[in-house]
């Protein structure tokens, strides 16, 4: 599989995505093989089903929804680009990155992007707000059973009233980078890519 | 021993002067009496330091308390010309060093800990190995060389010896010290912990050299080496297990002790010391196991026990650490002053003193390079300086050095003296200059801050998003075997060690909780100056999940931010009967009686403790003052009420007259002080069901003290408000007119100014239209009828919330009239509204009867009762045949 890996994956191709994501070329070439292997209709792109055929992942209370993150809107099929541009998200800053030119396009794995992608995860009818049912309907899958709905309303409520700051009873995507603003994100929404 | 009675005749018999001093018993007390008075010399000694606080911040405890032992030491050697005293290591293995340990195991940040388990175990593993290879070498080396001097006997096999037990960082000193420093968590917990998990290393490094040295040097087989290798494992693996096991038994046996409370703690402490002596036993590693125990144990112990018994473990174990680690540093300045046993050499103690520093240095910064190609997040240039200075060594090496054989380690005085140098060399240098370094270099400190709910959430959902991408990505990385970890705890071990109750609570909703509770006790803490209108949710919330009809309530908390919720959990009593008069006549007295500190306990028993007795009369004092300012507040309003007062009062009297069993409490208040509240006590009762015997907070009642009261809120509580929190406006005034009640745990919550701000916009508005209501009350004649707060929860079972605090005394059609006001803006800030509510609630008692009814919607027949109940307690039930079930309860 690696050689096709190898063969299908052109050089250009792999600069281009270097360059967007950051990841190095042996990044790319093995997550390429990872691709390849889940993609099991062979035809480049990755479908939900194939997603979804990962077994933990189908036990990861907010698999569905981690799934729907590497769809563009109103697509069904991801390609290799945008496999990668979604998971370049979780890439760890490095030194370098940091003092970088702040007038730069701000790169995937950068702080806000990191949080507009766990946002999204709540915001499922992308109106950039986290509305009182989204949030209810997230923490439903996290914590299960266990907890009456009354319950969890109430941390729902608790919530954005925490964060909400312009009385709209939502969570905007401000306030959510606001409320977050003392947690370490770079290092909390960051994974360790096999080099 | 013989009586005591014996030993005082003796006494007497003995007249002949000198002879007095021999009848003492010195021998039959001496060892605890020892113990003890130096117990109490530490605990001064550490009350002096504190007194002045600018030096405290400068100097380490540790350094005075090493400083302090010096002279104790020196004035003890004087005395006898013999030192009586030393750190004896049989006293510091099995007692000192285990509170300790016990302590930071059981309180470790298990997640934080497991985040940086690779560099721990790296730093404690490969670090020590290095450290200890290479002093020992390199001091046989500079001992060849001729820069130690001749006298000191010791070949390849003691330097290494000696390098092992040197080499180790010292858990207490690092804990002594960096307890001062704050750095930030995760440096903190890499130092602390290689500290900890060195242990094995330590202890097998120093078994096999001392066995080494006992068969000589040349009799060591190569075989052996791998026995070494082979017992590292053995030591740090079987250390490890025993401790776990012994988690899993202390989890699980404290799934059983609903009914013992009491003694709780006990396992905690037993089951904990148990797994380091068993360690011991078997000589593993006792430091892994105990520690592993701790962790292991803490997420379940501290699910199962009370409230009361997790502060008790807090509380003592970190008695017990603070004091074993204040006994230690006096006693090793002690010991050094014992000339006898030491003996000194330049050469040695300089250089294993710069070789100690030095490897600590170069192996710290080796091992990051290496850690740091692995880590996400990498360690800095100034978290290795802080590491590599943060070496500290102490008792454990001293320990370790002072139980080495003289006659076969000879050169045992020397290491010793060495030792010392080193302890104090670190402890006192280093401990000293950390600080003013950390500042220097500007490592980030940390900042003990607690999550807010928004973190809890998102932290656990950026948690299932990175195993889902490791998973995506086909990465077998940290966070996939975290959650495989996490399946596998909550699928089997949390159900063998949890409760059932607590098994089936979300561990978000404990958070919740602990977020509430917080709040609640910040808010009371900042308390007296506000009133409280404040929305606390306390921690038996949760057991309202079993009420059908709690969606009113977390309504109404969730309108109001969160509310005064009460634990509902005892709610299923039965009904009593004849409590209302009782309860009268005791309210009647407790509210108006100033309670004056009471010197005796009423009761003692050995499985409750009693509420403490400075608490009660805090809070009596804050009632009453509270209610002071409320009159104040009143006799401003006075005259707007005036007329309407008036007319009420001629009828409360009337109704007083044909009222059977309650009316002297409407009199008293009416014709002394119309003001008050006087329907108080019974809103209360409802919370005292919910008294559960392990709350945490004081705030919570407690069923104990009013047990008769039980059966009337048993409808109340289940009907009308799932709890007493839901009828929050009223609450607070109600609870500090209730200094009965203040006894049995309820302070009126009060809410800071930050918390006011956090009510939502349409509290304030049924706030404002429960007041202009009120106001808008002409002059209906009714009975009177307390505004009980349940009424809110009962109208609003009917109807929308809003209206639902509408005191009952405004004409149904009203309610459209206050909203109107409202709308136009007719605004209080809480506090005040909160004292005109109870203002009016007083004025207007007597007209709101008959409107109940009204109010309420038909077909919350059921909802009824506790208002009904409410109201045969103030006044004989009005003739109304629309309320059948109701009067029920008045009957009784």
């Amino acid at each position: 599989m690696g050689s096709r890996a190898s063969t299908l994956l052109r050089e250009e191709e792999i600069e281009e995505i270097k360059k967007e994501t950051g990841f190095s070329h042996s990044q790319i070439t093995r997550l390429y093989s990872r691709f390849t292997s889940l993609d099991k209709g062979e035809n480049g792109t990755l479908s939900r089903e194939d997603f979804q055929r990962i077994p933990e992942l189908a036990i990861n209370p907010l698999g569905d929804r981690i799934i729907n993150a590497f769809f563009p809107e109103g697509e069904d099929q991801v390609n290799f680009r945008g496999f990668m541009r979604t998971l370049a998200h979780f890439r760890p800053i490095e030194d370098n990155e940091k003092n970088k030119n702040p007038t730069a396009s701000e790169p995937l794995n950068s702080r806000t992007n990191k949080l507009l992608f766990a946002f999204h995860l709540y915001d499922l009818d992308r109106d950039d707000k986290i509305s009182r049912d989204e949030l209810l309907q997230v923490l439903r899958m996290m914590v299960g059973v266990n907890i009456s709905d009354e319950q969890l309303g109430s941390i729902a409520d608790r919530t954005i009233q925490e964060a909400d700051t312009n009385g709209d009873n939502s969570i905007s995507f401000n306030e959510f980078i606001k409320v977050l603003e003392k947690v370490d994100v770079e290092q909390k929404m960051s994974i360790r890519f096999l080099h | 021993a013989r009586p005591l009675g014996g030993r005082l005749w003796s006494m007497l018999l003995c007249s002949r002067p000198g002879c007095v001093r021999g009848t003492w018993e010195w021998s039959y007390v001496q060892t605890p009496y020892i113990i003890a008075i130096w117990l109490l010399v530490a605990s001064v000694a550490k009350i002096l330091f504190h007194f002045s606080q600018r030096f405290i911040t400068v100097v380490p405890e540790s350094c005075m308390l090493i400083l302090l032992g010096l002279v104790l030491g020196g004035v003890v050697l004087m005395a006898s010309k013999k030192q009586l005293y030393q750190l004896e290591p049989a006293l510091f293995f099995l007692f000192l060093l285990p509170t300790i340990v016990g302590d930071a195991g059981y309180f470790m940040p298990a997640r934080l800990f497991f985040d940086n388990l690779g560099a721990i175990l790296t730093y404690a593993v490969v670090g020590t190995l290095w450290n200890a290879f290479c002093t020992g070498f390199c001091l046989y080396t500079a001992k060849l060389l001729g820069v130690i001097d001749e006298r000191v006997q010791a070949d390849l096999m003691d330097f290494l010896l000696f390098g092992a037990l040197i080499s180790a960082v010292d858990p207490v000193a690092v804990l002594a010290v960096f307890e001062e420093v704050h750095v930030n968590d995760t440096l903190f917990i890499i130092v602390f912990g290689e500290s900890l998990l060195n242990d094995a290393v330590t202890v097998v490094l120093y078994k096999v050299y001392i066995s080494f040295v006992e068969v000589g040097a040349e009799n060591v087989h190569t075989a052996d080496y791998f026995k070494g290798v082979a017992s590292f494992l053995i030591v740090s693996v079987g250390g490890t297990l025993v401790g776990l096991v012994f988690a899993i038994i202390l989890g699980f046996i404290t799934r059983f002790t609903k009914k013992v409370r009491i003694i709780e703690p006990l396992f905690v402490f037993l089951l904990v010391y148990l797994a380091y002596l068993t360690a011991e036993l078997f000589s593993l590693s006792a430091i892994l196991s105990m520690t592993f125990c701790g962790i292991g144990a803490n997420k379940y112990v501290e699910a199962n026990i009370s409230q009361k018994s997790r502060t008790t473990v807090k509380y003592t174990m970190k008695t017990l650490a603070s004091i074993a680690e204040t006994i230690i540093f006096i006693f090793l300045g002690i010991s050094a002053v014992d000339k006898s046993k030491w003996a000194w050499d330049t050469g040695l103690v300089s250089c294993t003193l710069v070789f100690i520093f030095v490897f600590r240095a170069v192996g710290v910064i080796g091992q990051t390079w290496v850690l740091n190609r692995v880590r996400l997040v990498p360690l800095e240039k100034i978290d290795q300086v802080v590491m590599s200075y943060g070496g500290l060594r102490g008792a454990v090496a001293f320990a370790l050095v002072v139980l080495l054989d003289g006659e076969r380690v000879k050169a045992k005085d020397y290491f010793v003296a060495t030792t010392i140098v080193v302890v104090f060399f670190t402890v006192m240098f280093q401990g000293l200059t950390i600080k003013p370094l950390v500042k220097w270099l500007r490592v980030p400190r940390s900042t003990s801050r607690k999550l807010t709910i928004n973190e809890e959430i998102h932290e656990r959902a950026f948690d299932h998003i990175l195993t889902a991408v490791e998973d995506i990505a086909g990465l077998q990385g940290y966070h996939h075997w975290r959650d495989k970890w996490e399946q596998f705890d909550k699928n089997y071990l949390s159900k063998l060690l949890l409760r059932k109750s607590v098994y089936r609570k979300s561990e978000l909703w404990e958070a919740y909780q602990k977020i509430n509770i917080r709040d609640a006790i910040s808010v009371i803490d900042q308390g007296g100056n506000v009133l409280t209108s404040a929305r606390l949710s306390l921690p038996s919330m949760a057991s309202r999940a079993s009420f059908p009809e709690v969606t009113n309530v977390t309504n109404y908390l969730r309108e109001n931010g969160s509310g005064v919720c009460l634990d509902l959990q005892v709610i299923d009593n039965v009904p009593g009967a004849k409590v209302e008069e009782d309860t009268e006549t005791h309210h009647v007295l407790a509210e108006n009686l100033y309670k004056p500190r009471r010197r005796y306990q009423s009761h003692y028993s050995r499985h409750f403790m009693p509420l403490g007795e400075k608490e009660r009369q805090d809070r009596e004092v804050f009632q009453r003052n509270m209610r002071s300012r409320m009159e104040n507040f009143k006799s401003t309003r006075y005259k707007h009420h005036k007329k309407e007062r008036s007319l009420k009062k001629r009828r409360g009297s009337d109704t007083k007259d044909d009222g059977s069993d309650k009316p002297r409490r409407n009199v008293s208040s009416q014709d002394k002080d119309p003001m008050l509240v006087p329907v108080e006590p019974q809103v209360e009762k409802p919370l005292d069901p919910e008294k559960e015997e392990d709350v945490g907070i004081t705030f919570v009642a407690r069923k104990a003290e009013t047990p008769k009261q039980r059966p009337k809120s048993v409808p109340a509580a289940l009907d009308g408000c799932q709890s007493p929190s839901a009828v929050s406006p009223t609450l607070s005034s109600e609870a500090s007119h209730l200094p009965w009640k203040g006894s049995v745990g309820l302070p009126p919550p009060c809410v800071s100014v930050e918390a006011t701000k956090i009510i939502p916009v349409d509290l304030q508005q049924a706030w404002n239209q429960s007041i202009s209501s009120l106001e808008s009350i002409s002059s209906p004649p009714a009975p009177a009828e307390s505004v009980h707060p349940r009424v809110n929860a009962l109208s609003r079972l009917g109807r929308s919330r809003p209206t639902s605090y509408t005191p009952p005394g405004s004409v149904v059609g009203s309610t459209s009239s206050i909203g109107a006001q409202v709308s136009q803006g007719f605004f209080h800030y809480p506090e005040k509204k909160k004292e005109e509510e109870e203002e009016e609630e007083g004025s207007t008692l007597q007209e709101m009867q008959p409107l109940m009814s009204s109010l309420w919607p038909p077909s919350s027949g059921r909802t009824r009762k506790p208002c009904v109940y409410l109201r045969s307690l103030v006044i004989p039930p009005p003739p109304g045949g629309s309320e059948p079930h109701s009067r029920g309860p008045t009957q009784l």
